[in-house]
């Protein structure tokens, strides 16, 4: 058994949360100089321009991309031969204290949905865990914004409605979403499952880099297709026309039900926030 | 891409209608901020005749719930939020003299005809440029409400703000021209 101390988890995350709300992945920063030579739209090509200073600009200063500085979304894969001496969600939600308050990064949790205010410190955090073999702990902290969150949506579908009927959801949604959640968005689609399952999938979906496709070349032709039918749409940049509206789209699937058929859309915008450690 | 269009702040109607959708516009002068709980005050106190705390006659206001300002910084990352939770309150502020709007998203359409009826205009600015705006703003005052902490009414000098219009005071929608513009079957 190898041991970690919680202090250890608590500076990983309180460092996740500061890296990822300041440093905007290459991947990301990639796909917009690509879409800049794609958009059609001057008004488009002048918003992606905005976004690539506004990376550099928070990257060299460290400040977060975005005022919205996200709900603290974690994904946790734990080894099995890891003990952590310590109440580790307790650690985590310590990170997310800290990283937040030190950081200067925005505190958008509020602690009751109807009687609540403000918590202060933006916890608690979602942790989202696995286990896996090993002695390594993996954390993601995935920050995610309220715009896009918004927009996102679970659909129980009857399993007639096939491949076809999760790409006219997938499109629809992207399509009444319009400029709320600031694209270029990324789309997470997931399929199968349960009604609580499918959404975690799509928010999985998320965590992939810009242009790493499913395993699946089935599923892989399915996100292309997608992309390219998404961009098709005029949306563009902020909304306001033009060809780059979606910068990616990843499906993550599960064996269902018989009588199931559950899908999900949760969109990002391209503020695509996600920062890994393994202790 | 034509020269950007410069608008300085208090505006008037003349300098309204001259505004077109596409219009690349930087705004300098000063603006002053508010969201949900700011507008429901300033629609409540409008809504019964009673003067605003602050004056909004050739105004704009820019939807913000900014970061925090690390020290030694005027403001924190400042990017828009979405305006459409400001709709319901927005036509009797124009109505009351409000000339401009700054957020990211589509309006209504009672705040669009609000925008024709009353000579005003919505202004796009990029979602998620945060940290690029706030090099845009120079200084920041509590104007009004200072008890609803970051949610109070700021007053913001800004300087070459640059925002986009997105709908104008003759009715023009750029969400819905841009994207018949752009749309492939
Ligand atoms: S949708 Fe994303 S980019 Fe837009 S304001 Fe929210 S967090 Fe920022």
């Amino acid at each position: 058994m190898r041991e970690v101390a919680t202090q250890t988890i608590v500076d990983t995350v309180a460092r996740l949360c500061m890296e990822a709300n300041y440093f905007l992945g290459d991947d990301v920063i990639k796909v917009f100089q690509e879409g800049l030579k794609k958009e059609e739209s001057e008004t488009g090509k002048n918003i992606l321009n905005q976004l690539l200073q506004n990376a550099e600009i928070a990257k060299t200063e460290n400040i977060p991309i975005c005022q919205d500085c996200g709900f603290a979304v974690v994904f946790m894969e734990l080894g099995t031969d890891v003990c952590v001496q310590g109440n580790i969600i307790d650690a985590i939600n310590e990170g997310v204290r800290k990283g937040y308050t030190e950081g200067y990064l925005r505190k958008s949790i509020v602690s009751d949905p109807i009687k609540g205010k403000n918590t202060g410190d933006n916890t608690p955090a979602i942790v989202h865990t696995t286990f896996v073999p090993g002695d390594r702990i993996k954390i993601t902290v995935a920050p995610k914004g309220g715009g896009s969150e918004n927009m996102s949506e679970v659909k129980m579908g009857k399993p007639a409605d096939g491949i076809e009927g999760v790409k006219n959801f997938v499109i629809d949604r992207v399509l009444r979403s319009s400029a709320n959640p600031c694209p270029p968005i990324v789309v997470g689609v997931g399929i199968g499952g349960t009604f609580e399952y499918v959404a975690f999938l799509a928010k999985k979906a998320l965590l992939r880099d810009i242009g790493q496709r499913h395993p699946d070349p089935f599923y892989a032709d399915v996100e292309r297709e997608l992309l390219e039918r998404i961009n098709k749409l005029g949306i563009g940049p902020m909304g306001l026309g033009g060809r780059i509206t979606a910068l990616d789209v990843f499906i993550e699937v599960h064996p269902r039900h018989i009588a199931s058929f559950p899908a999900a859309v949760n969109i990002n915008c391209h503020a695509a926030r996600h920062k890994t450690a393994i202790i | 891409m034509a020269e950007p269009i410069r608008l300085k702040t208090p505006v008037t109607d003349e300098d309204i209608i001259k505004l077109k959708i596409g219009d690349s516009v930087l705004i300098n002068g000063k603006i002053l901020t508010g969201r949900d709980a700011a507008h429901k005050r300033l629609f409540e106190l409008a809504k019964k005749g009673e003067p605003l705390p602050i004056d909004i006659k050739g105004q704009i206001i820019y939807y913000v719930g900014p970061a925090p300002a690390k020290p030694g910084y005027v403001i924190g990352p400042a990017g828009p939020t979405t305006s459409g939770r400001m709709d319901p309150y927005a036509p009797l502020l124009m109505e009351k003299g409000l000339k401009g709007m700054i957020g990211k998203g589509i309006r209504s359409k009672d705040v669009r005809d609000a925008m024709q009826k009353f000579k005003a205009v919505y202004f796009s600015i990029t979602g998620g440029a945060a940290a690029l705006i706030s090099k845009q703003i120079k200084s920041v005052k509590i104007v009004a409400y200072e008890d609803l902490g970051p949610e109070a009414i700021r007053e913001l000098e800004v300087e070459d703000f640059p925002v986009i219009v997105a709908n104008d005071a003759h009715g023009g929608d750029l969400y819905e021209e841009g994207i018949k513009k752009y749309r492939r079957a």
